[in-house]
């Protein structure tokens, strides 16, 4: 049964309860409090996102300081449930203006209400899209179209949109300026062993699209992979072009690609929605190409010292950089004292996390940094357990650069009106989680 | 945009209930709509509003939508409890659902589909009507949700109007939205209904795959799982619909992913080119794989499902367990399913690969997760042979470490390898005994002394390292009590010296004498009578070969893997608990017996305790010759018996029900269960607050010449009570449990009715009549619960009691006098005589003759009772005046005190 949700709660930290809305009638209105007392209070908060107390099952995500929790007594589609409130989330992060917190709901309840009724009908999901809900369903009462006679004719506009094929985009657009941007950006996951083999490596990478188009366009998206460059030499009948190419492992679009046609024919053809989107994921394992390279040596020397000696070398070209590096080395609780001798950047130890943390604003390509540390422990009569060497653990971005080497190769748009387009491309690769064990 | 709303929030207690009433019926528009806002706030925090409930709903009528929509919001929460006024809404709802603006009619019938409340519904069906039938598809697609709600309400209603027709041809509609929601519609109400309703021909099958296509995500996932019902015809059939559904696998929407690799696998069952099914696994492993870069609740889903596809096709992600590796920063619940899933996919291949990274984990800082790892490496050991050896030196080397609870658990594991692999590696013994005195869990003990007592003749001082355990002895669980137990008869058996013979001479005092443990002591007199009556025999029983356990890690039995995988990705796959274990609503498709067990097999996946069990099994296997002549001889010879402390409970004057529930396992046996009667209702025997919130009520019954126990359970405990049994002691009737007690996983607030049948003569109890029965019932959950109740004999009265005149006056006469038994039963009164000889033919005591005898009446009557023992009855009395004299004659009068007992019931 795809049913999603009984009951949908947003409670605050505290248990407090911000937002309910009840779907169905299979669960009591009080079920938030078997909640509270048996996960919130409890040392299960945090050991497993989906659990059966009595009769129900409750499923919990926590967004920033709000838990969201849905009930339900039947055997309900949990994927869809845990997707339903991501993508809630985010419909109204895009109200709110960015933020969703407990004041941001305390400040947006009649909203939030009024959203919940329209997105999700007797625990089914309906349509979530932003830009379409925006349509009808406003901050204030009065933009409502609904609310004057006059503006009536907006609406079967509206509801046939909700409901319509393309139930992402709004008919009758216009910019002064065609306009789109791309932005291709890929997260290195990395885990090392301390000998500098790779365990596991992989990228993903997501392509970010901001449309600014007019009318209904067609656009259609050229990759360098080497699936749908194959299938295109093999329809144009003519030999492939040597170059870079890669193999993607896998991929998955926004609702506005054809999957048909992308299945049949490879090409990735959509009618974007307007504004902001994120347009398709990726996946690559083979011929990954790591920015930064991490030779760490720490030794123990006694039971009072260590000696942290960390290399970092960037291995992309020489005319690119990275920013925002920063290198968090784990060193143990008991530490007293630190000082450090470092090539370029800053490191400092912070108690909090337990790390050194060295960060480089500015990293050229081709170059390597260094830096060596002297830690002192406090020598403890409880220390039964050894240390357990947590890995090292680095953040970066590098603009121009793809860990995977994808490029667009194109991008064309169609409309009836034959208008021309400016398309903007931009790449940049940051740190997923870049771990390297020592 | 950002609001202010939060200022609702905050307002004065004081006379908070008649401000608002104020402020709602203000002629201001925006006054009124804050105050509407309040009460929605109030409503969320928890307060009682229901007294505004007139006002508010007198805010309805009004061309804000916003306003509008708040009052719906208030009348779905409150109508309920205010089914009277509810009704003052039905005109604007009635007038909104044929308002020109689609999204109002929506609203309308939206909301009044969420009220549920009688007259709400009848009001109901002619707007649903029209708006099933709307020009707007936002209107149709909003009313197909609403029949689904409305055949939850009443679904005879919903037949009658014809709306599931209607239904139906919504799936034809040429608005894919419109199709997505009739077909979730259909889908629930088929889920519910036993006829049916929704079924997917291969024409609604091309239809709905085609509108796939147009879907919005939500539409693919509702659409995706009503098709996945649907049973191909033939290979080529399924082919053509995997081929179709294939292109979903790279929809962002983790939901329409996994609905559509549900639909995939189904189908895969019926496709027998083995070129297909290997593309297909290939297509399916990078998206799967994918979902492992999600939300972690999403991912926790993802890999609850991945446990279950990678049993039922182990090929589909054979190459991808790296991916299955842990970050550092995973969440915990995530890092456990990981786990498992690594332990899985471990092959000779990758092992040394899946061993660094289990090593690894095994020095992080979770005590659960690195407990888990090391466990992991013990079950690779038993999975792969060729790669054991390699993870016993993992295991040695972690235990080198010394972190306490890492050794525990190596320990623990250890033992199962020697148990897979016996005399292999019994070499590491001596590093596993440096660390014996760091254990104080007692998992990890009880292998530890499971390890010396098996391979004590290869520990020199196997002796001296039971005896340290000794002295602890009567402190430790139950658990190492037992195995210490085992292992110093092992011991003893091995090297019968001094020393051992002391230390059995201790252990045997302490388990027998020192010990409330039934268990501990049972097994401790089975071993103490087995070693002096023939320590040879003992031999063979306690130092039998073991069977060798195997891999159980792929633990889920097929036809339950198969079910879960048609359930992906919902509760019960996540729970890998089939959905009638855990939705009490749902219709049950097949009662499963072994339900228990599989859940059992799913949470502990594992035997977690392999050695206790099979060393107890082999001592109280009856099949051995062994065992047999062991109780053979025990019986023969008193004088033993007397030398030990008397085992065997003798008949005490208030029997022992626990020992007697142990004997009689044979009772329980398996029997088509009647339905469940509804009746009068039962005396309660167990109330509320003895049976920490479970009630049960209970009568002997006799139905179609039959006896049954009429039970009824009542559950008002905050749990699911389940695994229920049943025993009765032994009693004068010897009534027992002629099956086993069928009742249903009891919900709390629910309550079950059954009936038990039962067989007489099953265990008699010895002594002099009485009419006490005590019943023993347990749960999962609970004690066992003991109560008495109370022996009738009227209901061994037999339908063939009657007996003919002459044939009665016979009887009478040839039964000796002394057969004759009379009582007065003072509280026995006859109203009328009539409706009296009535009664209690109905109670099968037939009426022979009657005459009168000073201003006495005189009955005759005739029963047949147990075993067909004929009773011949005179009663004597006056007619309307308490108390009678009651004679019976029977060639059996040791049953005439349970007989007038029956007749003072019958006659009351």
């Amino acid at each position: 049964m795809p049913v999603a949700a009984s009951a949908i709660y947003f409670l605050n930290l505290r248990g407090d309860v911000l937002i309910n809305r009840l779907y169905r009638d299979d669960v009591g209105g009080n079920m938030v409090d078997a909640f509270r007392m048996h996960i919130m209070q409890t040392k299960e908060l945090g050991t497993c996102p989906v659990r059966q107390i009595g009769g129900c099952s409750f499923f919990y995500m926590r967004i920033s300081n709000v838990y969201i929790v849905i009930v339900v007594s039947s055997n309900a589609n949990v994927a869809c449930a845990f997707k339903f409130v991501v993508e809630a989330v985010a419909l109204f992060k895009s109200y709110f203006g960015g933020a969703f917190d407990e004041d941001a709901i305390r400040n947006n309840f009649v909203l939030i209400y009024e959203l919940l009724d329209e997105i999700m009908d007797f625990g089914y999901p309906q349509n979530l899209s932003p830009e379409i809900l925006k349509l009808y369903i406003t901050q204030e009462g009065v933009r409502s179209p609904f609310s004057s006679k006059t503006s009536d004719k907006a609406v079967p506009n509206a509801t046939l949109q909700v409901t319509g094929a393309v139930g992402w985009r709004r008919e009758g657009l216009a910019y002064k300026k065609n306009e789109v941007f791309l932005d291709i950006v890929e997260s290195v996951n990395l885990l090392m062993s301390s000998k500098g083999s790779v365990l596991r490596c992989d990228v993903t990478g997501k392509i970010l699209m901001k449309c600014f188009l007019s009318g209904m366009p067609d656009l259609k998206l050229g990759l360098n992979d080497k699936i749908g460059l194959e299938k295109e030499s093999q329809l144009k009948s003519r030999p492939m072009k040597s170059g870079k190419t890669i193999e993607l492992d896998d991929v998955t679009f926004h609702q506005c690609v054809n999957l048909t046609r992308f299945n049949s024919e490879k090409t990735v053809s959509f009618v974007p929605p307007d504004g902001e989107f994120e347009l398709m994921k990726y996946r690559i394992t083979e011929g990954v190409n790591l920015p930064f390279r991490v030779l760490p040596t720490i030794k123990e020397l006694g039971r009072t010292r260590l000696e942290v000696n960390v290399k970092v070398k960037s291995v992309f070209g020489a005319k690119m950089f990275a920013l925002g590096v920063v290198v968090k080395v784990p060193v143990p609780k008991q530490t007293a004292k630190t000082s450090f001798q470092v090539t370029s950047g800053r490191a400092k130890y912070n108690a909090s996390i337990d790390c050194l943390v060295w960060k480089i604003r500015k990293f050229p390509g081709q170059t390597e940094a260094t830096m060596s540390a002297e830690v002192e422990l406090i020598s403890t009569m409880a220390e039964k357990k050894p240390w357990t060497r947590p890995p090292i653990q680095m953040e970066f971005q590098v603009p121009m650069f793809t860990a995977s080497g994808l490029r667009v190769r194109f991008l064309k748009v169609w409309e009836k009106s034959g208008y021309n387009t400016v398309e903007w491309v931009r790449y940049i690769t940051k740190a997923g989680s870049y771990e390297i064990r020592c | 945009m950002s609001g202010h709303d939060s200022k609702y929030f905050s307002t004065t207690k004081k006379g908070e209930i008649p401000e608002l009433k104020e402020e709602l019926n203000s002629q201001y528009k925006d006054k009124k709509k804050d105050a509407v806002k309040k009460v929605i706030a109030a409503m969320t925090v928890g307060k009682d509003v229901s007294s505004l409930f007139t006002d508010v709903v007198n805010c309805m009528q009004t061309e804000n939508l916003e306003l509008k929509k708040l009052v719906y919001l208030y009348l779905i929460n409150y109508a309920k409890s205010q089914p009277d006024l509810a009704i003052l809404a039905v005109n604007t709802f009635v007038k909104d659902s044929q308002d020109p603006n689609p999204l109002i009619r929506a609203l309308a019938v939206r909301t009044m589909g969420c009220i549920r409340v009688d007259k709400i519904t009848e009001y109901l069906c002619d707007p649903l009507q029209r708006c099933l039938k709307d020009d707007d598809p936002y209107v149709r697609k909003t009313a197909a949700i609403c029949v689904a709600k409305l055949y939850d309400i009443n679904a005879e209603l919903v037949e009658d109007r014809g709306f599931l027709d209607t239904l139906k041809d919504l799936i034809s509609d040429n608005n894919p939205m419109v199709v997505a929601n009739a077909v979730a519609a259909l889908a629930e109400i088929q889920e519910t209904s036993t006829r049916p309703i929704f079924e997917i021909t291969s024409h609604t099958l091309t239809k709905l795959l085609t509108a796939l296509n147009e879907c919005t995500e939500w539409g693919q996932v509702f659409i995706l799982d009503a098709l996945s019902r649907y049973k191909a015809a033939d290979a080529r059939e399924a082919e053509n619909i995997v081929e179709r559904v294939t292109p979903r696998l790279q929809h962002a929407n983790c939901a329409v992913v996994l609905s559509a690799v549900k639909m995939i696998l189904q189908q895969m069952e019926l496709i027998t080119s083995t070129d297909v099914v290997r593309n297909l696994c290939k297509k399916m492993a990078p998206p799967l794989v994918t979902l492992l870069s999600a939300e972690p609740e999403i991912q926790y889903v993802a890999l609850r499902n991945i446990n279950l596809i990678v049993q039922k096709r182990p090929t589909i992600l054979a190459h991808e367990i790296k991916v299955f590796f842990c970050k550092y920063n995973d969440p915990i619940y995530v890092k456990m399913e990981k786990l498992e899933i690594m332990i899985k996919l471990a092959s000779d291949r990758n092992i040394d690969q899946v061993l660094l990274e289990f090593k690894e984990y095994a020095t992080e800082v979770d005590v659960d997760f690195v407990r888990k790892a090391v466990r992991a490496i013990g079950r690779c050991a038993i999975k792969l042979e060729r790669a054991a050896e390699r993870c016993i030196s993992v295991l040695l080397e972690l235990i080198k470490i010394k972190v306490n609870y890492v050794v525990q658990e190596a320990i623990i594991v250890i033992k199962d390898i020697f148990r897979r692999y016996p005399n292999t590696y019994e070499s590491i013994i001596a590093t596993l005994c440096e660390s014996l005195d760091t254990l104080d869990e007692p998992e990890a003990k009880a292998s530890m002394i499971w390890i010396i007592g098996e391979y004590a003749e290869r520990i020199d001082n196997a002796d001296e390292l039971l005896e340290s355990f000794l002295e602890s002895f009567p402190e430790e669980p139950a658990m190492v009590q037992l195995q210490l137990l085992t292992a110093t008869v092992k011991l003893f058996l091995k090297k019968p010296t001094e020393g051992p013979q002391q230390m059995i001479q201790v252990v045997l005092n302490n388990a027998t004498v020192e010990t409330d443990n039934p268990d501990l002591r049972d097994r401790a007199y089975i071993y103490w009578r087995l070693l002096s009556t023939d320590p040879e025999a003992a031999k063979d029983v306690v130092l039998a070969e073991k069977p060798v356990i195997g891999d159980d890690s792929n633990s889920i039995e097929s036809s339950l893997l198969d079910e879960l995988l048609a359930n992906i990705p919902t509760l019960s796959s996540v729970y890998h608990k089939p959905p009638e274990a855990f939705v009490s609503r749902a219709k049950s498709t097949s009662a499963r017996p072994d339900d228990e067990e599989y859940t059992d097999a799913v949470e502990t996946s594992y035997s977690e305790w392999p050695s206790s069990s099979v060393d107890s099994a082999a001592v109280t296997s009856t099949s051995s010759p062994v065992a047999h002549s062991v109780a053979h001889s025990v019986a023969k010879q008193p004088g033993q018996v007397a030398a030990a402390p008397t085992p065997t409970s003798p008949p005490a004057p208030v029997p022992d029900l626990l020992g007697d529930l142990i004997g009689l396992d044979n009772t329980l046996i398996p029997v088509d269960q009647p339905a469940a009667p509804s009746g009068p209702p039962l005396p309660i025997l167990l109330p509320t607050s003895t049976g920490q919130g479970l009630q049960i009520s209970a009568q002997l019954v006799r139905r179609d010449g039959q006896i049954f126990y009429s039970l009824l359970f009542e559950n008002s405990s905050q749990m699911v009570l389940d695994g229920f049994m049943i025993q009765f002691n032994k009693n004068t009737l010897g009534l027992a449990a002629a099956g086993q007690l069928q009742v249903a996983p009891l919900q709390p607030g629910a309550s079950a009715r059954t009936l038990l049948p039962m067989v007489a003569f099953q265990n008699i109890s010895a002594g002099p009549p009485n009419t006490l029965l005590q019943v023993a019932v347990k749960n999962n959950q609970q004690p066992v619960w003991y109560f008495n109740d109370k022996l009738s004999l009227h209901i061994f009265f037999s339908e063939d009691g009657r007996m003919e005149r002459a044939n009665f006056l016979e009887t009478w006469k040839s039964l000796p006098d002394s057969n004759e038994v009379t009582k007065d039963l003072p509280g026995a009164i006859i109203h009328n005589m009539d409706a009296t000889v009535e009664h209690l033919a109905e109670a099968n005591v037939f009426f022979v003759a009657k005459r009168r005898n000073a201003n006495k009446e005189i009955l005759y009557m005739s029963a047949k009772g147990p075993r067909g023992v004929p009773l011949l009855i005179e009663l004597t009395g006056s007619v309307g005046v308490p108390g009678l004299n009651c004679a019976v004659k029977t060639p059996s009068p040791e049953v005439a005190p349970l007989f007038f007992e029956a007749m003072d019931t019958l006659l009351k």
